[in-house]
């Protein structure tokens, strides 16, 4: 397929609008754009971060997957307890693959789910001792955990159950801090709003802990990576290319992460920044209040790694530049020899995203490594800094979609007809079922790692296994299949 | 009256952020910017414009401060 004009987008994001009522209409025009690079501003061609019309099949999550899914679960050493009625943490139990080390269910709880499980009498008389009965309970069973947090589901916003006083009071008794997280997934737009509950609960029980507790002894050469949820090992892989430059990387929030690096990262010099959307919060507060500065990077593809190794290594001395230098020059017969294996392979084929919170734009690099182009993307529960960031990445008139709904993508793949979709299990097999290849891009469709230079390997061969699998040319029943052709078996090759 | 923090960009210029709206604009000029006194009108990049009372001195950035809205 042809490259669309700007004039021919537009047409298309006019003609799937039609079918709107003219209220619903009007309103997702606003979430529909063609991307123009001389936009300064996003904000002035694309409305976020609202709430989705009822009636619409959005793809958002809650608040309370927010923050126990994303921020808070993956601390390892601590019990998050699902405050509420079991399914909400039972569903969604260990599905995000963010990998750790440790004896499950001794020394970490990662892939366990933890629940009050609530009856129709909690929320008649009030859940706080059950509440307060579950913490002496988790003590007596997992003696070894580091803390606990109260994810609070929508039942406990409601009734209006007091787990502050609960989690005050449990925190004396186990000397442990317990963090109460009113992430009640009734709350805000969309997931986006746990995040920054989440982050706001680190900050006033977590990240002050250790202040005047001097004795972590730091270097100058410590960093944290922040927002980093360790998808398939996404971390680990990150973390070697910054410790054999020279760097020590002090603390992961949150991929296999831990209390206490949590509690030492104000020791940090720079905070190292990956997930924008779900941990700016507290990157900017640590900055005000601990003067640690903190930078966004983008470990996704050869050229946007040394880009970001660069600009990170420019925050510290010679020996760190160098040290910049050399890993670059370890890694390139590695990432050249992968490029020149899957680019022959993969040249100019077209792909569209929908996301989460940095992906959208984060991985364009790296399919631009592989010559492929993106032809379409769009966030979950962006803000306008996001599509500030994300209107540069992307070429000329092509498509951004904000909160897209399941029709709109539909009839958009349709119309761009793209080689390749990366979105979400919720999308995955009626794009299959059209016969187009997809990836799941939010966990990485069980692999991974796709971050640093081992993970772009991994990504390449997972692009190239996933397009140019023989299955595509086999949708149709044989019987079905017009007589010319014949070409759809070579498809694999 | 919205809490706002602000921040030095990479190439010195000054960031608005408001917290609760998680919008980030860059600062196109201050009333009063010397080295013993930072504040008045604050206008923005998007031409929206904020106002606080001068504050002396200079505050050292990041900070978070309460503007109120100037129009
Ligand atoms: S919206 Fe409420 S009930 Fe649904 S998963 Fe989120 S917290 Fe649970």
């Amino acid at each position: 397929m042809s490259e669309l004009t700007r004039e021919e987008t537009e047409a298309l994001i006019q003609e799937v609008l039609e079918v709107y009522p003219e209220n619903a209409q009007k309103d997702r025009a606003k979430h529909l754009a063609v991307n123009d690079q001389s936009v300064e501003q996003s904000k002035k061609c694309i409305t976020s971060n609202r709430k989705s019309l009822p009636g619409v099949m959005t793809i958002r999550g809650c608040a309370y997957a927010g923050s126990k899914g994303v921020v808070w679960g993956p601390v390892k050493d601590m019990i998050h307890v699902s405050h509420g009625p079991v399914g909400c943490g039972q569903y969604s139990r260990a599905g995000r693959r963010n990998y750790y080390v440790g004896t499950t269910g001794v020394n970490t709880f990662g892939t366990m789910n933890f629940t009050s499980d609530f009856q129709e009498k909690d929320i008649v008389f009030g859940g706080d001792k059950k509440l307060a009965k579950i913490m002496n309970e988790i003590d007596q069973l997992f003696p070894l955990n580091k803390g606990v947090t109260i994810q609070s589901e929508c039942p406990i916003g409601l009734i209006g159950d007091d787990i502050e006083a609960v989690a005050k009071k449990a925190t004396k008794e186990m000397e442990k801090p317990v963090v109460p997280v009113r992430c009640e997934g009734f709350r805000g737009v969309s997931q986006s709003l746990g995040h920054h509950i989440a982050n706001d609960s680190i900050r006033d029980w977590v990240l002050s802990n250790r202040d005047g507790d001097e004795s972590f002894e730091s270097t100058p050469y410590d960093v944290s990576i922040i927002g980093d949820y360790n998808i398939g090992g996404d971390a680990w892989s990150s973390r070697t290319l910054l410790e054999e430059m020279g760097l020590r990387v002090i603390a992961q929030w949150s991929g296999d992460g831990t209390l206490a690096e949590m509690e030492n990262t104000p020791k940090a010099k720079l905070n190292l920044l990956h997930c924008y959307r779900s941990m700016n919060y507290v990157s900017r507060h640590m900055e005000e209040k601990y003067g640690i500065p903190w930078m966004e990077y983008n470990f996704f593809g050869p050229t946007k790694i040394e880009e970001s190794l660069r600009k990170i290594a420019s925050f510290f001395d010679e020996k760190i530049q160098q040290g910049a230098e050399r890993v670059i020059e370890k890694y390139r017969p590695e990432f050249e020899a992968v490029i020149a294996k899957y680019r022959p392979r993969l040249e100019g084929k077209r792909v569209m995203l929908y996301v989460g919170g940095l992906r959208p734009r984060h991985v364009i690099g790296a399919y631009e490594d592989l010559g492929m182009e993106v032809v379409g993307t769009g966030y979950e529960f962006a803000h306008n800094d996001d599509y500030d960031r994300t209107i540069k990445e992307m070429g000329n008139a092509t498509l951004i979609y904000d909160d897209v709904t399941g029709y709109e993508f539909e009839e958009f793949v349709k119309k761009v007809k793209p080689d390749l979709i990366g979105s979400g299990i919720k999308e995955k097999y009626i794009f299959q079922k059209m016969g187009i290849p997809f990836r799941q891009m939010h966990s990485w469709d069980y692999s991974g790692p796709y971050h640093g230079y081992d993970g772009f390997a991994i990504f390449a061969r997972d692009m190239d296994m996933t397009l140019n699998n023989p299955c595509w040319g086999k949708l149709q029943a044989p019987w079905l299949k017009s007589e010319e052709e014949p070409e759809a078996a070579a498809a694999g090759a | 009256m919205p809490n706002v923090m602000i921040r030095v960009k990479d190439d010195g210029n000054l960031l608005f952020y408001i917290a609760k709206k998680d919008q980030e604009d860059e600062i196109a000029s201050v009333e009063k910017d010397t080295e013993d006194e930072w504040g008045g009108e604050v206008e923005l990049t998007d031409g929206s414009k904020y106002y606080i009372d001068p504050i002396s001195p200079r505050p050292s950035f990041p900070t978070t401060l309460r503007f109120k809205r100037a129009d």
